[in-house]
């Protein structure tokens, strides 16, 4: 593995074909043109039901040219988990050539994963597979119409957590995904963000040099469902980690590692304005999220032993 | 041959799954299928087979992890039992979508509530249209033989299909017989691992489980419907050539009774025996009955059982499921009235539902039924009952 420092240096094998139906601006859409660079050739991709699933293999077509499975929606963690059992056993009795290597990845949207795949996945970490788990966070059911999940932000509007006089759209904290990974004690966790490719590449290759179990949680935005411009989405991207609303970072065999500092923040306000879904918020609600913010960032800086995310800028 | 010996049910699956070298388990414990599966472990930890084994942590997993190993190309085992089967339901329907050659043996029993650990048919009839070929055997050696067989009929290329193999919760899985058991060569010879079907491979990568849109949808169900209609072709070559391997036969439909019978008595599983044992006790009396034993089910042999049940008076179905509120709540009823239907044969039919939740199916029920269908089978359709006649239940 040669260090990527640049968005110059990463392949320029297209292995995720153009022509899919993923809209104009579409975080995942970038996410996964990216993964399938930084995964090897020899792999085998599980994914869970969701928005890029439909819009990349309507038959007769598809956009994937590595072997592709799709079961349903919460269980790609155990499809992958079975691909994974038959290639070991396969190798050992001669069935497959015992010098080839095939990694087994697996990519599910937050809904996948956080909610209703948290179960397979759990069993999948649990049982210390060999597998990477990818999930694209795009922060609700975008594919059937922006319905919440377990990783929509507080105050985010979404249909099933609408604004009106009695609700101010979620209301509850996003699901710690990170969190529940760590607890299986899997080697290595990382988050990545589609504004960054260099670090995403990094830590992909990395992730498949590590055998076990592994779970990437990648930022997704959502044009349709965030409400915003279709043009904005990498300004959005760079806005989440400026703001420390998302932190690039990576956790291997429990040593944390922060892979994107930001000496200055730029207030939270920056980042949510450009969005429809936080266009109902209050001056007291923007700060209660600089607030979140605030103490999140506190923590991994002590997490970290030292500042690597920087004060407000004022 | 192999050698006889006594095993329980599920150890004489455990060893035909043994035999069939299978790659991947993929399976969940706590139903009456466990000790298949702890069997297994068993062999696998002895080196007496290499497998790997996945704990998975639901029956939702397991069938999800065996659908990923098989389409990595693995030959792949799982079982399950009532509520496991229930939650594999999402599942079941995918992998016979995808054509992914999966055995699974379902251990009969009951669907909750109330919650009833016990015997019954109530989640093998409640995945009958799961697309998946099923059968159900009679006797422990037919549930040993019929792993080798489904391997055999799902890993055909003209098939590709899913393929469950049933047996009756505790009535076998917990009882013991002798099993002449079937060692690995001839298993392997009877049923060679061949790729036969597409597989997730990087030299040649295939997309699978792709999103169909109603320009496609139908065309991939009518082929669906196509394979089930061509198993039945190929699920008669292998029984033929079972029993030329093996000297056992098991046919899609077997009748055991009078040469010309004007009774008869249709059921699955161990129950038939327990019809045949009474039907011995009672040859003296010199009566024409018989039974007919349904060991295929999907597809279902519907030419076979209008040839046997066409020249009869009246026939008593026996179910040991209910499905409230259908024209026939005997799933097995409701069946063979439909293939009688449309073979226009006028045999009348009685359904009986028997047996739920582990309730013995005794030689007192059997003489009640078949006594019923002497008194009615003379009487005219119209004064026949139209509901079912429940056996054993107090009222």
């Amino acid at each position: 593995m040669s260090k990527v420092l640049t968005i110059r240096d990463l392949p320029r094998e297209e292995r995720f074909a153009p022509g899919h139906r993923m809209c104009q601006g579409c975080g995942a859409a970038i996410l996964m043109r990216h993964i399938t660079k930084a995964i090897p050739k020899d792999a085998i991709i599980v994914h869970a039901t969701g928005c890029v699933e439909v819009t990349t293999t309507l038959y007769p077509e598809t956009s994937w040219m590595h072997p592709w499975l799709h079961i349903a929606f919460e269980n790609a963690a155990a499809g992958a988990s079975g691909i994974e059992a038959a290639l070991k056993v396969l190798k050992r009795k001669g069935q497959l050539p015992a010098e080839k290597e095939i990694k087994v990845v697996a990519i599910g949207g937050d809904g996948g994963t956080f909610d209703i795949g948290i179960q397979a996945l759990s069993g999948m970490l649990e049982r210390e597979h060999d597998i990477l788990y990818v999930v694209y966070d795009n922060e609700a059911y975008m594919n059937t119409g922006i319905q919440r999940s377990g990783a929509t932000p507080q105050w985010a509007w979404t249909t099933t957590t609408p604004v009106g006089r009695v609700w101010r759209g979620e209301w509850r904290p996003k699901k710690d995904i990170i969190g529940i990974a760590l607890a299986h004690k899997v080697p290595y966790v990382a988050t990545v963000n589609p504004a960054y490719l260099p670090d995403l590449y990094m830590k992909i290759n990395k992730a498949m040099s590590i055998k076990g179990p592994k779970l990437i949680h990648a930022f997704s935005p959502c044009v349709p469902g965030w409400r915003y411009e279709p043009s904005i989405t990498i300004t959005l991207c760079k806005l989440a980690v400026q703001t420390g609303l998302w932190v690039n970072y990576e956790i291997e065999n429990g040593v944390l590692n922060v892979t994107t500092p930001v000496p200055k923040r730029k207030p939270v306000r920056e980042y949510l304005k450009l969005q429809g879904r936080f266009r109902h918020l209050t001056e007291e609600e923007v700060n209660a999220i600089q607030k979140y913010v605030d103490e999140q960032v506190a923590h991994i800086n002590k997490l970290v032993g030292k500042e690597v995310i920087g004060p407000v800028e004022t | 041959m192999g050698k006889v010996v006594p095993l329980s049910g599920n150890s004489a699956v455990a060893y035909a799954v043994k035999s069939a070298d299978v790659d991947v388990i993929s399976a969940y414990p706590i139903t009456p299928q466990t000790t298949i599966v702890e069997k297994l472990a068993e062999f696998i930890a002895n080196g007496e087979l290499d497998a790997e084994m996945i704990h998975v942590e639901s029956e939702h997993s397991a069938l999800s992890a065996a659908v990923g190993a098989a389409a990595a190309g693995a030959r792949v085992y799982t079982a399950s039992s009532s509520q496991g089967i229930a939650l594999m339901y999402e599942i079941m329907f995918i992998a016979s979508s995808l054509r992914l050659p999966i055995v699974m043996t379902i251990a009969t029993r009951a669907l909750s509530a109330p919650i009833n650990i016990w015997n019954d048919h109530s989640d093998f009839m409640a995945v009958s249209d799961t697309g998946w070929i099923m059968m159900m055997a009679e006797n422990n050696q037919e549930a040993h033989d019929d792993i080798i067989l489904a391997y055999k009929i799902a890993e055909n290329p003209e098939v590709l299909l899913p393929v469950v193999t049933a047996l009756d919760g505790y009535f076998m899985t917990h009882t013991t017989e002798p099993i002449n058991v079937i060692e690995r060569e001839e298993a392997l010879s009877f049923a060679p691992k061949r790729k036969t079907w597409f597989t997730l491979d990087p030299d040649k990568p295939v997309t699978m489980g792709a999103l169909g849109d109603p320009q496609w949808y139908f065309e991939f169900k009518k082929q669906q419907y196509e394979a089930m209609k061509k198993s039945r072709e190929v699920i008669e070559r292998s029984i033929d050539e079972f029993a030329r391997v093996f000297g056992r036969r098991y046919n899609a439909v077997e009748f055991y009774g009078d040469e010309n019978p004007e009774v008869v008595l249709v059921a699955m599983g161990h129950v038939v025996g327990n019809i045949r044992a009474y039907l011995n006790k009672m040859r003296s009396k010199n009566s024409r009955v018989g039974v007919l034993k349904v060991k295929l089910y999907r597809p279902f042999p519907e030419d076979l059982i209008v040839r046997y049940l066409e020249d009869v008076e009246i026939i008593g179905v026996v179910d040991r499921a209910l499905i409230p509120g259908s024209s026939s709540p005997g799933p097995l009823h409701s069946e063979i009235v439909t293939a009688l239907r449309k073979h226009e044969v006028n045999t009348k039919t009685l359904s009986f539902v028997t047996g739920l939740g582990g309730r013995p199916v005794t030689h007192e029920h059997i003489g009640v039924m078949l006594s019923k269908l002497s008194e009615l089978k003379d009487k005219p359709v119209s004064e026949l009952p139209r509901e079912p006649l429940f056996i054993g239940v107090r009222e």
